[in-house]
């Protein structure tokens, strides 16, 4: 089985976001950046899937600066066979771009299945695979927790709003991965310097500008800390008196 | 002259509430293009398409199948576009649901337009002005879009719906659109829940427990207070993790994003990530024994105290209020 993982450096969840002196943009600066977690789900789904088929190659995709490098060497230690830097200056905001250059490289593969995250942690979009899938026209079914493959069919679980959708599908597909979908595995020493020596391919590619313009970029007001209305059992009636008469939310 | 489109949502042929929100925000903008409000509504048949002037639809488009009673993505993706490309329309409005987050994108990627997830405001000042939360709420963008159409999902909550009085006059429409696709994927079912519960994403009232709990079995003083409410449970991810929870009730970085008018966090200790969930609810109330835990810093009311104690109570209390 031949599989594509789609992969995305973004700093790391617990980073202080500061906005660079531009207004537009963040300053990346003293920031970690790690593997996407949602993608750490698609690469151990992948490499799950190419052990039960005991035959296989796992190909690691990133759009991104040089330093996605880095990235792609995480999903090389993990266990994928190679990588693809799809590389550029800037992703942009509108997520379209990305998505036709990352299917135009995917569907050059021949691909059996191809996996992304369900959302990347910077841009929050959970655009990018329900769009790789339509511009490849191929059937897709995002967020899953659950998916069994035989047999060149494919049945995946998706969680939404009091229930779970149960998708059937034929292979070749795009999927995206939802937390729950499996325990990413860590990298191990041993995958770590096989790692260095596996191929990573550098391609340059040009994303079209989209059609979104950015005003501005800024932090949220903050929340103002409010009031402690007392201690123990005794403060529920306090507390409910301000529910109901000062925030009226009751 | 464009018109803007608002794609809704139903549930077993009934219109969700997010439906009248994406409607509201499709109004709004058509005011200002001085154009029509429309609405799209897939579903089986018997689904009804009436009523929607009185949110602000001039005209609705009603497509109805028995085989689009689950929503089909491939399917739906192909019905909206032909839709759009059918008409007019400078933009097109989803709710930021699970179904608007697959079919926005799916729908943007069709038209070859820009896309706007999880919008927290739309307006119209000359032009589409949107503002969207990136890096879990850490940061959020102004955006101007400088192409039509263009697909905006809106999250849940963050338009209150609005009376208005238009025509809303219902066209049927045919729902067999070619699927688009050689293979489309198919949805087989839905598995309901034993209970059916609300969702914590789309509840006015959340309830969330954390590892204060201790154990799985104490989530009933949760489930208590929450069903006095009317609230939806919701979890902090360390008691998903131990398995006391399910992932559907997961609230933050890696789980939902939730803007209810009344949050209660109770034993949470409010990491970061589990901030990122609730920056747009609009009235915080935590229950913690430590003072100094950093939810207190976000939370609008507090009590420091035993949950133990302070839940039963509150339960109680509620109770008592509702019911007199
Ligand atoms: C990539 C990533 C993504 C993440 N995504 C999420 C996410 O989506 N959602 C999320 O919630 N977390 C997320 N986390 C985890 C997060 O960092 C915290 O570990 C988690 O939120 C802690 O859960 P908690 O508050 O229940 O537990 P704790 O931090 O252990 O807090 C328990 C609290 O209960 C209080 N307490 C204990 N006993 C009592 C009592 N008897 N009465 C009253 N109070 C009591 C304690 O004072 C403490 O404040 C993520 C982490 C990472 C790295
Ligand atoms: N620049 C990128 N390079 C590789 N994959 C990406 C990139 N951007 C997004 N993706 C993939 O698309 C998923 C959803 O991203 P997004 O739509 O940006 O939230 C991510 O989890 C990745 O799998």
């Amino acid at each position: 089985m031949k599989i594509a993982v789609c992969i995305k450096r973004v700093p790391d969840s617990e980073a202080r976001i500061k906005i660079g002196s531009d207004g537009k943009e963040i300053d990346g600066s003293g920031v970690k950046f790690v593997l996407n977690p949602y993608d750490e789900y698609a690469v151990e789904e992948a490499l799950k899937l190419k052990g039960a088929a005991g035959a296989g190659e796992v190909v690691a995709v990133s759009l991104g600066t040089d330093a996605a490098q880095e990235t792609i060497r995480t999903a090389l230690a993990m266990g994928a066979d190679r990588g693809i830097l799809l590389k550029a200056d800037n992703a942009g905001v509108d997520p379209l771009p990305a998505a036709r250059v990352l299917a135009a490289e995917l569907g050059e593969g021949g691909y059996d299945l191809i996996l992304l995250g369900k959302l990347a942690i910077d841009d929050y979009s959970q655009a990018v695979g329900t769009m790789v899938a339509e511009l490849l026209n191929l059937p897709c079914v995002s967020a899953i927790t659950h998916l069994d493959i035989t047999d060149g069919k494919g049945k995946a679980e998706r969680e939404i709003e009091g229930g779970v959708e149960v998708v059937e599908f034929e292979l070749p597909a795009v999927l995206t991965a939802e937390k729950g979908l499996n325990e990413p595995r860590y990298p191990a020493l041993r995958g770590i310097m096989l790692a260095k020596k596996k191929p990573l391919e550098v391609k340059d590619v040009t994303l079209d500008p989209g059609g979104l313009e950015v005003l501005k970029l800024a932090l949220p007001a903050e929340r103002k800390a409010g009031r402690i209305v007392g201690e123990g059992p005794e403060a529920v009636p306090a507390l409910l008196d301000a529910l109901r008469n000062e925030a009226k939310v009751l | 002259m464009a018109n803007v489109l608002a794609v809704l949502e139903q549930r077993g042929g009934a219109l969700k509430s997010v439906s009248h929100e994406a409607l509201t925000a499709a109004r709004s903008i058509a005011d200002g293009l001085g154009g029509e409000a429309h609405a799209l509504v897939v579903g089986p048949a018997g689904t009804s398409g009436g009523g929607l002037g009185e949110y602000g639809a001039d005209k609705v488009y009603l497509a109805t199948d028995d085989a689009l009673k689950l929503y089909q993505g491939d399917q739906y993706a192909q019905l909206a576009a032909d839709r759009v490309n059918g008409g007019d329309y400078e933009a097109v409005i989803l709710p930021a649901t699970a179904l608007g987050k697959d079919l926005g994108p799916r729908l943007a990627a069709k038209l070859g337009c820009p896309l706007v997830a999880d919008a927290i405001s739309v307006a119209y000042e000359g032009g589409i002005v949107v503002s969207r939360p990136v890096y879990a709420g850490k940061a959020i963008y102004t955006l101007k879009i400088t192409a039509a159409p263009s697909v905006i999902c809106i999250r849940p909550s963050a338009v209150t719906p609005a009376p208005a009085t238009r025509d809303g006059t219902v066209e049927e429409i045919a729902a067999s659109s070619q699927a688009g696709k050689a293979k489309p994927a198919t949805t087989v079912e839905v598995k309901q829940p034993e209970r059916a519960a609300v969702d914590v994403a789309e509840a006015s009232v959340v309830v969330s427990g954390g590892r204060g709990l201790k154990e799985a079995e104490n989530f009933k003083l949760i489930e208590e207070l929450a069903e006095a409410m009317g609230a939806a449970v919701g979890a902090s991810r360390a008691v998903v993790d131990a398995g006391w929870r399910p992932h559907a009730e997961q609230v933050g970085q890696t789980g939902k994003t939730v803007s209810p008018n009344l949050y209660f966090a109770i034993g949470i200790s409010g990491a970061i990530q589990h901030l990122a969930g609730i920056r747009t609810a609009k009235v915080i109330v935590a229950i913690n024994r430590d003072r100094d835990a950093p939810i207190f810093k976000v939370a609008d009311y507090g009590i420091v105290g035993d949950l133990f104690e302070v839940t039963p109570k509150l339960t109680e209390e509620v109770k008592k209020m509702l019911e007199g």
